[in-house]
């Protein structure tokens, strides 16, 4: 219970806290349970210690980072609210030809955009039903002591360090039609009937595409349940165990609940990756064929890069950071507010 | 709860666990559903590792079964072309540009926001914890403005200072998370000894945080060497191409030969699986640090 040792509501540290020796307080020990710290306390601690550092130091030492992160990252948001305010090309200076919102009613009226918000939901769907139900299971079988489990371990995350470029390539040629792997086991093993053109079937496209994000993901959000669930203490499923849970009821009631919020960081993860997909989509099929696969960063890149429309491509930006913003936000308020401590929610708390 | 008799019980069930071991049935179930899945990884990776030492008539008729004849010429001409290795050496040098850019500023960032009391600290910290919720695809295509503005298409910084400002909330989180862990009584010493504190990051906390380091860099390294979107629309000219782009590339002016392509890709490949070879460690207690921590 690292818990215990902060002190809850107080604005001045105990004063019984200062002799307490190194390894009793939060912060000191290798302990990676998230360490609740009381304002107050934190404030007197650094006060004494920092008193005699002034602002010089702080400022040159956030500068550069500031800098960086203000300029490639928030200024191109702003830019881009800017800009989807225009009919623009996206050649010359700034934009002159102001326009309101008529890129966003474009938008909301453009079947490829609607298009991409269904394909989306879609593929958050499956990853969130498939993908890692299945993550979740394999790490829990991991968990277990079989014979090879760090060779397994190692095999189903390998996936993940290479580039989704490269994946793409290879399940380019694992798809196609005539040669590809995929067709010729189906063949191998008499299901002729059911070989298909994966990748130029509509139908069948979004599928395709799902199969090849799963192959590279999977493996990182098994490790993410892997890594949560050794923290488990044994003791937790002794206990159960010997209070006559069955193995479901001690899953159901006290792993599943413990691995709660590994679960929905997963979850956010899944679909913040999701919002962005491009890059294997972009190798394997291009959006196509006829839009069946497309997703929100390529009818962007496509406006933006390929067509020359610069102002409804950075509206499509817009809506895809406003998407990803609201999600954010309302995952953050509703979800993750108990397990987030010291990142987002933690700046309510604080003045 | 804690009763004699609680823990007596407690001891007879993990003597009975440890005892009772495994079916050789439920075993058996076990290590067939890790091959199934073994194979749906492994599989399309000899394929392709296969169909590169085929010709592509062989690799119609044959596709499963080992070459007969082997053919090397795929592979070595891949490794005697100089636009492979101008490619690599890109790769090499943007994603080592990245790392050092943004672990240092990142490190600089996590000093103050770890071991400095200010006001505004939350609000600066949270302004850069929020640049995880934003996909990168949000922002490439005013980036690209930007950056024609500035100069720096077809420029390698156009790729590095981007990678290198999207890489600080994850790189800052971590960093910041272990500056945390390291005594006061450290730096109560050192500043009695007449360390400033810029001596005492320099000289002391970050020689101490030398994991951490580790494993921010090789998040950054893996980062940058599989990016494809960025180079993509700033590397116009060719000398500039990452492997991701010429593995792309490849693909398009090859797009029949089939069996070249597949030998591409596995040449692509072996520089990531040989970083995940030596960096297991730190890539996935980086992943799981960043991801529980953001």
């Amino acid at each position: 219970m690292p818990r215990s040792v902060s002190h809850p509501t107080g604005t001045q540290r105990p004063p019984s806290a200062r002799g307490v020796p190194a390894t009793a307080r939060p912060g000191v020990g290798k302990q990676s349970a998230p360490r609740p710290r009381s304002r107050g306390r934190s404030r007197a601690r650094l006060r004494t210690v920092f008193r005699d550092r002034g602002w010089p130091t702080i400022v040159v030492f956030l500068a550069p980072a500031l800098l960086l992160f203000c300029l490639v990252v928030l200024g191109p948001i702003v830019l881009a609210a800017y800009t989807s305010l225009f009919k623009w090309n996206g050649f010359g200076g700034l934009p002159t030809d102001f326009i309101g919102l008529d890129n966003y009613r474009r938008m909301l009226a453009d079947e490829i955009f609607l298009g991409d918000l269904w394909r989306g939901f879609i593929l958050v769907v499956l990853s969130l039903g498939v993908q890692l139900p299945i993550a979740l299971a394999l790490a829990l079988l991991l968990n277990q002591k079989i014979r090879f489990r760090a060779v397994y371990r190692v095999m189903f995350f390998a996936p993940y360090v290479l580039s989704e470029v490269i994946t793409a390539v290879l399940f380019t040629m694992v798809l196609s039609p005539e040669v590809g792997l995929a067709n010729e086991v189906l063949r191998a093993v008499g299901m002729d009937n059911l070989a298909a053109e994966w990748l130029s079937d509509p139908d069948t496209v979004l599928y395709a595409v799902f199969v090849v994000i799963t192959w590279k993901y999977f493996g990182f959000y098994m490790i993410l349940f892997l890594a949560a669930r050794q923290g488990i203490p044994a003791e937790l499923i002794e206990a159960a165990s010997v209070d006559g849970a069955d193995s479901w009821r001690v899953f159901r009631h006290v792993t599943l609940p413990l691995l709660g919020p590994t679960i929905r960081i997963a979850i956010f993860l899944s679909i913040i990756g999701t919002i962005q997909l491009f890059d294997a989509v972009w190798v394997l099929t291009g959006g196509g064929p006829v839009n069946a696969s497309e997703t929100m960063a390529i009818t962007m890149f496509q406006y933006g890069f390929r067509r020359f429309e610069v102002g409804y491509g950075t509206a499509i930006s817009m809506a895809m950071f406003i998407i990803s913003l609201v999600f954010a936000l309302l995952y953050q308020r509703f979800v993750l507010r108990r397990d987030m401590e010291g990142a987002i929610t933690v700046a309510k708390g604080r003045s | 709860m804690s009763g004699p008799g609680t823990l007596a019980r407690r001891d007879a069930a993990a003597r009975r666990t440890g005892r009772r071991g495994r079916s050789p049935v439920v075993s058996a179930l076990l290590h067939l559903t890790c091959i199934t899945i073994g194979a749906f990884i492994v599989v399309p990776i000899i394929y392709g590792v296969l169909g590169g030492f085929k010709d592509n008539g062989q690799l119609a008729q044959n596709p499963f079964g080992l070459p007969d004849p082997w053919v090397t010429s795929n592979y070595t001409d891949i490794f005697v072309s100089a636009s492979f290795w101008r490619q690599l050496g890109n790769s090499l040098l943007i994603a080592v540009a990245t790392t050092v850019l943004v672990v240092g500023v990142s490190a600089m960032a996590a000093y103050v926001f770890a071991r400095f009391a200010f006001r505004g600290r939350e609000f600066f910290f949270t302004l850069f914890a929020m640049g995880l919720m934003f996909p990168f695809a949000v922002a490439i295509l005013p980036l690209f403005v930007l950056l024609r503005a500035m100069g720096l298409l077809d420029n390698p910084l156009g790729v590095i200072l981007p990678q290198a400002a999207f890489g600080l909330p994850v790189t800052i989180i971590v960093l910041r998370g272990f500056f945390r862990e390291i005594p006061r009584e450290i730096e109560e010493a050192a500043t009695v000894d007449g360390c400033s504190p810029f001596g005492f990051f320099w000289k002391i906390l970050l020689p101490m945080a030398r994991p951490a380091l580790a494993t921010v860099s090789v998040l950054a390294i893996v980062a940058s060497w599989n990016n494809f979107m960025l180079p993509l629309v700033i590397f116009n000219d060719q000398s500039w191409w990452t492997l991701p782009l010429g593995v792309q590339q490849f693909q398009g002016q090859y797009a029949s030969d089939t069996a070249r392509i597949l030998a591409y890709v596995v040449v692509a490949m072996i520089p990531a699986l040989a970083l995940y070879a030596v960096a297991e460690r730190q890539l996935i207690g980086g992943l799981t640090a960043g991801a529980t921590k953001g």
